[in-house]
């Protein structure tokens, strides 16, 4: 074989399974590296002072109802909070071992690269955009939940108190903001800069920066890099995340997890048929051939019955056969000897002055017979 | 009954009466305040019994259909005929009010054919179990159908559809595959939240695995049952078949058992999650592996094997029990078990209101079809269905 030809067969294998392999890490989510400018939103949280403006900025930009107690009142600060279908941001209080001043985090959708929320909703309300948000349209809800069951950060909310129209409430990233070409109100109005904007991947060296130039101050872990597959939200800290709140969540894309269920359907829908219909054709032919069977036993039984029934009659009909013979003889007989003896009781009369001699005569043919 | 209007207030049908009159009241609250008035589902903890018992269980314990059509059907073992009609009813019923139960639950119930019309989000396993449960309720309808044909007395349609009987029970344990296992799927996507005893990639085969358990469990707990209240409606064929199918049954369910107990542990070693079981849901986790699947398999062969049909009987309900257990465990009493005991989840009373008028729906309707219908005897003018 000529080396070029090899090399180019050897090449269109390679393709081919290159190609498999998108074809497969498609379906299972690992070839999504998120949108290539999409934005997101890094939260340092040593530079959090828990002041609560980005709340407020959230309440008026998503004109959300009004809090029972005033943004200034940090008092709230005192008591964990999570986000609801009234509001789509909460900063929260976290004092640690250690250290003196207490430690703020704000909390709101991390708008993941592969949602959890739009790989689990079964009427595709989910949206994750090119700008990095993820959005949810109302109009298509049906009020299943499964969002909230899916999403790793239990940040969707339901208006559970609304009859005839509840649906999931979450931070947009201020979608309709950003395609204006404004900031997210939270990231806008943050006086200590701990909110930054800007493109994901520039997010990440900013952050990496920082680690690098101030490690006394940083854990070495940006969280949401890698958890759930990644998120358009990064957050640096000076604890450990999980001591803010912030759970394990694992580095694997909620798409990526189901994707082992999902393939299986294709295979159950193909093969469950023909496993079936054979099992059914087998115990049919096992039907058919115990009834073919018990149909040969019947036959046979039946056969050797006739056998017998035929040997006996024709037993009998030779006994029959033998015994008339015996009858007629011995019938034949009778009439011979009775004739005989007619005929000599007339020889007898005809010679009856004779004298008494025909006893003795008449004796003498039946000894014969 | 109804001959005898004498008759017809007896006590359980008292009691039917006012579970079904309160269930109303709830149904209108629940309708006209929205789901916050009568549950105590939150932004942590959206699913309930509404899923948990009505779904989840509600599914699993209605797998006697699946199950007994197959075996007898497709597995050729005739002797199960009889106890085919009463569990495709059953699990009509099941599935049904599953629907039924489902609306309760939904935010927007009039939206519930979205999914299968309007916008198909083939992602979701969410979507795989809506549309294998929306086909298969109807194909357990159509199997159900000559029941009520035959006592209707359309012998043409009736004779049609029992042409197809074959190819529906195919379509039904697909289905039934399909839907089992996607419920435990559902679960796959929440690594964080369900406990690591309890979550597994291999959540899909156990939903199947146990859910056929559930579906034998289900024929021989229901047949007791049914023994005790519609003797008089059932024919000799049915009375003398019904306990070689409940020893036909136990024998099934205690292999099954047996195997999804080593599956289990398989699953617990490949994960490395014994440590757990010194823990209070390891503690959990043995309640739920001794006692409502080794025991149950235990007491299942030691009746088929001793002939006991009383023992057999106790182990169905050792087994109806531990699908009600696991399915319990893995959407709510395991599920975000990280959370402290303020934000975990307890029914409210209404909630459970609702499920008994559910169940209790289930059960009347049950014993309408069964007095009126041929599903315990044969119906004389149709002896071919054989």
């Amino acid at each position: 074989m000529h080396r070029r030809k090899f090399l180019s067969l050897l090449g269109g294998a390679g393709l081919a399974s290159a190609m498999g392999v998108t074809k497969s890490q498609a379906a299972s989510g690992h070839s999504f590296n998120g949108y290539p400018d999409a934005m997101g939103v890094l939260h340092d949280s040593t530079r959090c002072i828990g002041c609560r403006k980005c709340e407020e900025a959230c309440y008026q930009v998503n004109d959300l109802p009004k809090p029972e107690k005033e943004f200034k009142d940090l008092t709230v600060l005192d008591t964990k909070r999570r986000t609801d279908a009234k509001t789509y941001t909460v900063v929260n209080k976290y004092n640690t071992a250690g250290l003196e001043h207490p430690i703020f985090r704000k909390q709101q959708c991390n708008h993941c690269m592969e949602p959890a929320c739009a790989s689990a909703c079964f009427v595709k309300a989910f949206t994750k955009n090119s700008d990095g948000s993820v959005t949810y349209n109302g109009d298509l809800c049906v009020g299943c939940r499964y969002c909230m069951i899916a999403c790793p950060f239990s940040v969707p909310t339901f208006e559970y108190d609304d009859a005839f129209d509840p649906l999931i409430q979450k931070c947009t990233m201020c979608h309709p903001r950003i395609q204006e070409g404004k900031l997210p109100g939270c990231v806008e109005i943050c006086p200590k800069e701990a909110l930054t904007f800007g493109r994901r991947e520039d997010l990440l060296g900013i952050a990496r920066d920082r680690i690098r130039k101030y490690p006394d101050r940083y854990v070495k872990h940006i969280y949401g890099e890698h958890e759930a597959g990644g998120t358009n939200w990064l957050y640096l800290s000076g604890v450990p995340h999980t001591e803010l709140g912030q759970i394990e969540v694992g580095k694997t894309s909620a798409p990526e997890l189901t994707s082992g269920a999902l393939g299986a359907v294709p295979m159950v829908v193909g093969i469950w048929p023909v496993l079936l219909t054979g099992a059914y054709a087998i115990s049919k032919r096992k039907e058919k051939i115990a009834q073919e069977e018990k149909a040969e036993a019947v036959r046979a039984t039946r056969e050797s019955a006739q056998e017998e029934a035929e040997a006996a009659l024709k037993a009998a009909m030779d006994k029959a056969t033998k015994d008339k013979a015996a009858a007629v003889e011995r019938e034949v007989k009778k009439a011979v000897a009775e004739a005989e003896k007619a005929f000599e009781e007339k020889l007898a009369a005809a010679q009856a002055p004779a004298g008494e001699a025909d006893t003795g005569a008449g004796e003498s043919p039946e000894e014969e017979a | 009954m109804s001959s005898n209007q004498k008759s017809f207030w007896t006590p359980g049908n008292i009691l039917t009466a006012f579970i079904l009159a309160g269930g109303l009241v709830l149904t209108v609250l629940r309708f006209t305040q929205g789901i916050g008035a009568v549950t105590n589902l939150d932004d942590n903890n959206p699913w309930g019994v509404w899923i948990g018992f009505d779904l989840l269980c509600g599914v699993a314990l209605a797998a006697g259909g699946y199950v007994t059509s197959a075996s007898c059907y497709l597995f050729g073992l005739k002797k199960y005929h009889s106890a085919v009609r009463p569990a495709i009813t059953t699990a009509f019923l099941g599935y049904f009010f599953v629907v039924i139960a489902l609306l309760y639950d939904l935010g927007h119930p009039w939206r519930l054919p979205y999914p299968l019309v309007w916008s198909q989000g083939t992602t979701s396993l969410l979507f795989e179990v809506g549309l294998c449960v929306a086909t298969y309720v109807t194909v357990l309808f159509v199997e159900w159908s000559p029941a009520a044909l035959e006592w209707l007395g359309f012998r043409k349609i009736r004779n049609f559809v029992i042409k197809l009987t074959l190819p529906l029970t195919i379509l039904g344990v697909v289905l039934s595959t399909m839907h089992q296992s996607s419920l435990g799927a559902l679960f796959v996507i929440a690594p964080g939240k369900l406990h690591p005893l309890w979550y597994s990639s291999f959540l899909p085969v156990f939903f199947f695995m146990s859910s056929m358990v559930a579906g034998a469990s289900m024929v021989i707990f229901e047949g007791a049952l049914t023994h005790k209240g519609l003797h008089h409606k059932m024919d000799k064929t049915h009375l003398e078949e019904a306990e070689g199918v409940a020893f036909g049954m136990a024998k099934a369910a205690s292999f099954i058992l047996l195997g999804y107990f080593f599956i289990k542990m398989f699953d617990i070693t490949m994960d490395n999650d014994w440590h757990y079981l010194a823990t209070g849901y390891g503690a959990l986790f043995m309640v739920e592996m001794l006692g409502f699947v080794a025991l149950p398999a235990f007491l299942y062969a030691l009746g088929v094997r001793e002939k006991n049909l009383t023992m057999v009987r106790v182990a169905s309900v050792f087994g109806v029990l531990g699908i009600v257990f696991n399915r319990f465990n893995v959407s709510m009493l395991a599920f975000n078990w990280q959370l402290p005991a303020s934000e975990r989840y307890f029914p409210h009373w209404m909630e459970i209101g609702i499920s008994i008028f559910i169940v209790t729906l289930i059960v009347t309707t049950y014993r309408f079809i069964a007095t009126k219908m041929p599903v315990l005897y044969e119906h004389p003018e149709y002896k071919d269905a054989h």
